[in-house]
């Protein structure tokens, strides 16, 4: 690997993972608060009402972070992804501005109402909600048909200089694969937002602060919680798998760490791939159950590595291995502790649990880090392509900038990023410390 | 089809300059315009609701460029990489000063952020003028359709130019004085008192900089880009477009000494607006001009996608503009009027 492109693709991944820590807050907090502004709207009660002002404020500080890290992305595509914009630029220029014509703008005109919201009623409140609801979920939307189609190149034509177009629209925008991605991604969104909030109620009941807020935080937290991440597994997750299983079998076994093709392939749970001896080392290991997973079949045959030409493998494979390994584990931990909340919560026992919602606390970075290696999977799995098929990552850099003005920017965004990263911390931690109900008084407006 | 393109993202690009372009020159002069903390919530409160979606439209456009000319996207963008993410990382501290600032109640942190939106609004409208200046002087554009220019070379708008030489400098310079005025006709049609005073008077200053700024870059550009002239020369009717620019500003001038702000504040929107699409007019059908070989230069037929790209993107296109056109004239027209106290808190 040329030392550019070895940056080129360490600045993608990081601030693209980086960016990523906020918009899936975003994105799920944005149902979250549509239906708590619907409720305070319905009822006219002035508890939902605090209750959304300061989600509200919490999502404005994230989706303040998103867009400035969000800005970076699509202007990567241009400038260190140049061979790979005009190859692939007939087909994914579509998506992306469809993303700003109708998504961007939608949220941060709707943004600029909910941050000025005093001046507004509270139907007007409901309706700026709505928007940014439907604004963050197209956005998702339009940027998951283009990474679906950089996963599962549907819908174009090569032309005569071997670039490709779209030929169909609705097809790029129908992409088969795109139905499990955007459905996994987006509960897993709502996972995110709704442990944020959970987390938050427990921190406040267990502190003995704001205790009838804390309860309607565990409250809507739990349910909303426990129904996405079961959605999360069962059926998104598992029609993601079989997805990758039917159209990306090297990525499977890779992430499997299946190394040799076996009929009753096991399930690892734990282990650490050993590339020296192409065997797992320490594993535990459930037999035959990947055969079932994929195949409904005990005794089914799956294509391990072997199956495959070297030059194909993904070319990181512990680290894919792991990503994949530590997302399934988190979200598993997780769909346990939301059915554990919510059965409690049920039997009207929850709230004096401590240990629970000690659980619930602390489980608050869980969906993050399970997030990013899920993406993690989803992108060190398509390698060595770029477009799966088509495009090598080799192959798509921008030919004249060199490594020395790409490491240049990339320590630039990593001493930014942290900076931000420290900045958002601290002003998160000044909210939750603030607490509810007294927001309106105080300075969550900008200026 | 290809030409239709050339005009949205224009038009686009125009739009971004005009409605971001006033939210940099608020940045520009705010230290000018501002003593107290109370006049500096009400300067930021005015551009607060809006700013964000103002910047969209840049974001729009370079989407919309990708999709229409992606080997134009490509080239420009890792051609002028480190401009690029300096414009980046000048966002980033534009928009987060503008979204944090609020959040302590402490003097520095307040003074840092100030410093930070001041900085940035200067910096980028810099760049944006710089970069205006590199499009029409031309870049260095290879065989295989790409180019690399660093920030300077000799300074001169040669055959191997930086992204900064007299010329982009003097672009540069123009654009700040231009959206610093633009910026404090914004302020002024927004304030009362004393802050309305001083941002009228800001105005006033910075609107004979930028006529001063404006005839000496129209001077300059037949010696840099002598082609320019040649679309003008085949459509003579073209030169009313720059003249009417030209015109505006005057106007803008006028009305400024008059105390009408409103009408300042439009016509200098209009000015702007006017004097870019000259330059679009006198570009097309280039969107990249090589300075090593006119063969070499991006244009809108060559730099396109294809006619089922471009034809179905129009369908989509025309009802997302409408609908963007539609929520963002309501949005300002809930903000419209002088700032109000009580949202400066």
């Amino acid at each position: 690997m040329t030392s550019a492109l070895l940056y080129d693709r360490l600045q993608f991944a990081f601030t693209a993972t980086f960016h990523y820590l906020f918009p899936q807050l975003t994105m799920g907090l944005a149902l979250l608060l549509l239906y708590l502004r619907s409720r305070a709207l319905v009822t006219n009660d002035d508890h939902y009402q605090q209750v959304s002002d300061f989600w509200t404020s919490i999502f404005a500080l994230n989706f303040g972070f998103g867009v400035v890290t969000g800005i970076p992305l699509e202007f990567q595509f241009g400038t260190n992804w140049a061979r790979f914009s005009t190859f692939a630029g007939g087909v994914i220029g579509q998506t992306l501005a469809m993303e700003g014509v109708f998504a961007f703008f939608l949220e941060s005109s709707f943004l600029g109402i909910l941050l000025f919201r005093k001046r507004f009623s509270r139907r007007m409140q409901w309706f700026a909600a709505l928007m940014l609801f439907i604004g963050s979920w197209l956005s998702g939307y339009f940027i998951l048909a283009t990474n679906a189609w950089m996963q599962h190149p549907v819908a174009y034509q090569t032309g005569d200089d071997g670039r490709v177009f779209v030929n169909s629209l609705t097809g790029l925008l129908t992409n088969p694969w795109l139905f499990w991605q955007f459905a996994h991604n987006m509960t897993a969104a709502v996972v995110t937002a709704s442990c944020a909030i959970a987390a938050v109620g427990a921190y406040y009941l267990l502190s003995g602060h704001y205790l009838s807020y804390a309860k309607t935080f565990l409250r809507t937290g739990v349910v909303a919680g426990a129904i996405a991440a079961a959605l999360m597994i069962f059926p998104t997750g598992h029609g993601n798998a079989k997805q990758v299983f039917d159209h990306q079998p090297v990525k499977g076994a890779a992430f499997e760490g299946l190394f040799t093709t076996e009929r009753g392939a096991g399930l690892y749970l734990v282990g650490q791939p050993n590339l020296e001896t192409m065997t797992i080392d320490n594993p535990i290991e459930i037999p035959n159950a990947l055969s079932f997973l994929v195949y409904k079949d005990l005794y089914a045959k799956v294509k391990g590595l072997d199956a495959f030409p070297r030059d194909e493998w993904p070319d990181n494979l512990p680290l894919l291995y792991y990503a994949y390994h530590i997302m399934a584990g988190l979200g598993t931990i997780l769909a346990t502790i939301f059915g554990l909340a919510l059965l409690s919560l049920w039997r009207g026992r929850l709230f004096k649990m401590k240990w629970l919602l000690w659980l619930l606390m602390l489980s608050a970075p869980f969906p993050y880090i399970a997030t990013s290696a899920g993406w993690m999977t989803a992108e060190l799995g398509r390698q060595p392509w770029l477009v799966y098929g088509l495009l090598r990552t080799a192959h798509g850099t921008s030919p004249l900038v060199h490594s020395g003005n790409a490491l240049f920017t990339l320590i630039g965004f990593l001493g930014l990023y942290l900076l931000l990263g420290l900045l958002f911390v601290f002003l998160l931690g000044k909210i939750i410390q603030r607490g509810p109900g007294s927001v309106d008084s105080e300075a969550t407006y900008p200026a | 089809m290809e030409t239709l393109w050339f005009i949205v993202v224009t038009l686009m690009l125009a739009i971004f300059i005009v409605l971001d372009g006033f939210d940099f020159g608020v940045g520009m002069v705010y230290p000018f315009v501002v003593r107290t903390e109370v006049e500096r919530r009400t300067v930021l409160a005015s551009i607060g609701p809006l700013w964000n979606a103002n910047e969209v439209w840049l974001i729009a456009a370079g989407a919309v460029l990708f999709f229409a000319y992606p080997k134009a996207y490509a080239a420009g963008f890792s051609g002028f990489y480190l401009a690029l993410i300096l414009v980046l990382w000048l966002l980033i501290f534009r928009g987060l000063a503008l979204e944090l600032r609020s959040h302590v109640d402490h003097v520095l942190w307040k003074q840092a952020w100030d410093t930070a939106f001041t900085t940035a609004s200067l910096l980028l409208a810099f760049v944006f003028g710089a970069a205006l200046g590199n499009l029409i002087r031309g870049v260095p554009l290879n065989r295989d359709g790409y180019f690399f220019v660093p920030f300077w070379t000799d300074f001169q708008p040669g055959p191997e130019p930086g992204i900064l030489d007299w010329f982009t400098v003097l672009l540069g310079l123009a654009t700040v004085s231009i959206l610093a005025f633009h910026g404090a006709n914004y302020l002024a049609m927004n304030t009362e008192g004393t802050l309305h005073k001083r941002a009228a008077w800001t105005a006033w200053v910075m609107g004979w900089v930028s006529a001063g700024c404006t005839v000496l870059t129209v001077t300059a550009v037949p010696f840099v880009q002598p082609s320019l002239r040649l679309n003008f020369a085949g459509h003579p009717m073209e030169y009313l477009v720059p003249l009417s620019g030209l015109f505006a500003l005057g106007s803008s001038l006028y009305l400024r000494q008059r105390q009408h702000d409103t009408a300042a504040f439009f016509t200098s929107s209009v000015f702007i607006l006017l004097m870019l699409t000259s330059v679009m007019f006198g570009m097309y059908p280039y969107i990249l001009v090589s300075t090593t070989d006119p063969a070499l230069s991006l244009t809108v037929f060559n730099a396109a996608t294809d006619s089922y790209g471009l034809t179905t993107g129009f369908a989509w296109f025309g009802v997302g503009f409408l609908l963007v056109v539609a929520y963002q004239s309501y949005v300002y027209s809930l903000f419209w009027g002088k700032t109000r106290s009580d949202d400066a808190h």
